[in-house]
């Protein structure tokens, strides 16, 4: 599969005017996490659970910032609570990358069943999801700011293994 | 000191400042009391209002920030103390209304009895922490807390008294939002 580089789609996003960055790492975002920690433009806050991470993508929305959350499909159950009793009733957006480890039965024991379900607990909480692609990215971004710029509602992105470069 | 008076003493002292309230008793008590446009009510999402404040407070770092938290929601996020501690926010004040109950829930009892919640905030790195058991210590504290660099934590013993005849926020969590949000537009 061809890489999509850290560079080009945090800059992408910096230009969507996504500035607040928070989240708990996974090795398949730790390119995106590392350009994240040099670059000027944006800031990216450690959170120490995904839940929390959400609740501070709420607080930045509130107070005028465009939040991205990234975090592994592990942090979805954390987060579903806050999803369905914060964001989605009040309008809070926030724009999710989360990587989909598990994916195809082939990983760690503890991702293969998440990497089987994540895709249908979104669906089910009403939360809409598109697989990145490199060659999907324009296409992608317009469905995601649509829906957090118009619907005001949460909206993932799904990174599998290899889409962008790792750095650890 | 009953909760409703802690209430009653922090209200006069909150000027403009946005307020993010944790659910519950917390959120109930304060809107039957005096509803602020400044106030975020958080109604549900349990453990976030200092998530939430922290956010606020990262993003508008030239106004003053509090959160109205209580010690269920604290006890469920205590890695969030560690996080506002980390980002050491100048500009947040974290208040506690500690009953050693869960009060909407019918009155189960909480650990904060056994476990201080200024003493764990102090040791994850909030610049400052007070405890008051009387009311007449809330608004000295306050306003020494209000005044110093954040962030700190003010902490309030109380007695359950919550009368569960209290109304619920009545604003949808839509307007809750947009009017919060209007908040920092002015």
């Amino acid at each position: 599969m061809s890489s999509l580089t850290s560079q080009a789609f945090i800059d992408r996003l910096i230009r969507e005017n996504f500035k607040f960055f928070t989240g708990v790492p996974c090795s398949l975002l730790s390119g995106l996490i590392s350009y994240l920690e040099e670059v000027e433009e944006a800031k990216y806050i450690p959170s120490v659970r995904e839940d929390a991470a959400v609740g501070l993508s709420a607080g930045a929305y509130l107070s005028g910032s465009l939040p991205v959350l990234l975090m592994q499909n592990s942090g979805l159950g954390y987060c579903l609570n806050a999803f369905t009793s914060l964001n989605l009733i009040y309008r809070i957006p926030v724009l999710v990358i989360m990587s989909w480890r598990g994916q195809g039965g082939k990983d760690a024991p503890e991702h293969i069943i998440m990497g089987d379900i994540d895709q249908k607990l979104l669906e089910t909480a009403g939360i809409g999801y598109s697989v990145l692609k490199p060659e999907n990215l324009d296409q992608v971004l317009e469905i995601a700011m649509r829906k957090i710029n118009e619907e005001k509602v949460p909206y993932t992105l799904i990174a599998e293994k290899g889409l962008f470069d790792e750095r650890h | 000191m009953k909760g409703t008076e802690a209430f009653q003493e922090l209200l006069p002292l909150l000027g403009e400042v946005p307020v993010v309230h944790a659910n519950g008793y917390i959120c109930r008590e304060s809107f039957s009391l005096k509803d602020r446009e400044e106030n975020f009510y958080m109604i549900g999402s349990m453990g976030l209002a200092s998530s939430i404040g922290l956010g606020v407070a990262l993003c508008q770092p030239n106004r003053k920030v509090v959160v109205l938290d209580g010690d269920g929601n604290v006890l469920m996020a205590m890695g969030t103390l560690a996080m506002i501690a980390a980002e050491a926010p100048k500009n947040l004040l974290h208040v506690v209304i500690d009953n050693e109950v869960y009060e909407s829930t019918g009155r189960q009892r909480s650990i904060s009895h056994a476990v201080p919640l200024e003493q764990v905030a102090k040791s994850a790195g909030y610049r400052q922490t007070i405890r008051v058991d009387k009311r007449e210590e809330i608004k000295p504290a306050f306003e020494k807390l209000m005044n110093s660099e954040g962030p700190v934590f003010l902490l309030i013993k109380v007695v359950p008294c919550f009368d569960s005849k209290t109304g619920r926020v009545t604003h949808t969590p839509e307007e809750i939002t947009e009017r919060f949000m209007k908040t920092f537009k002015r």
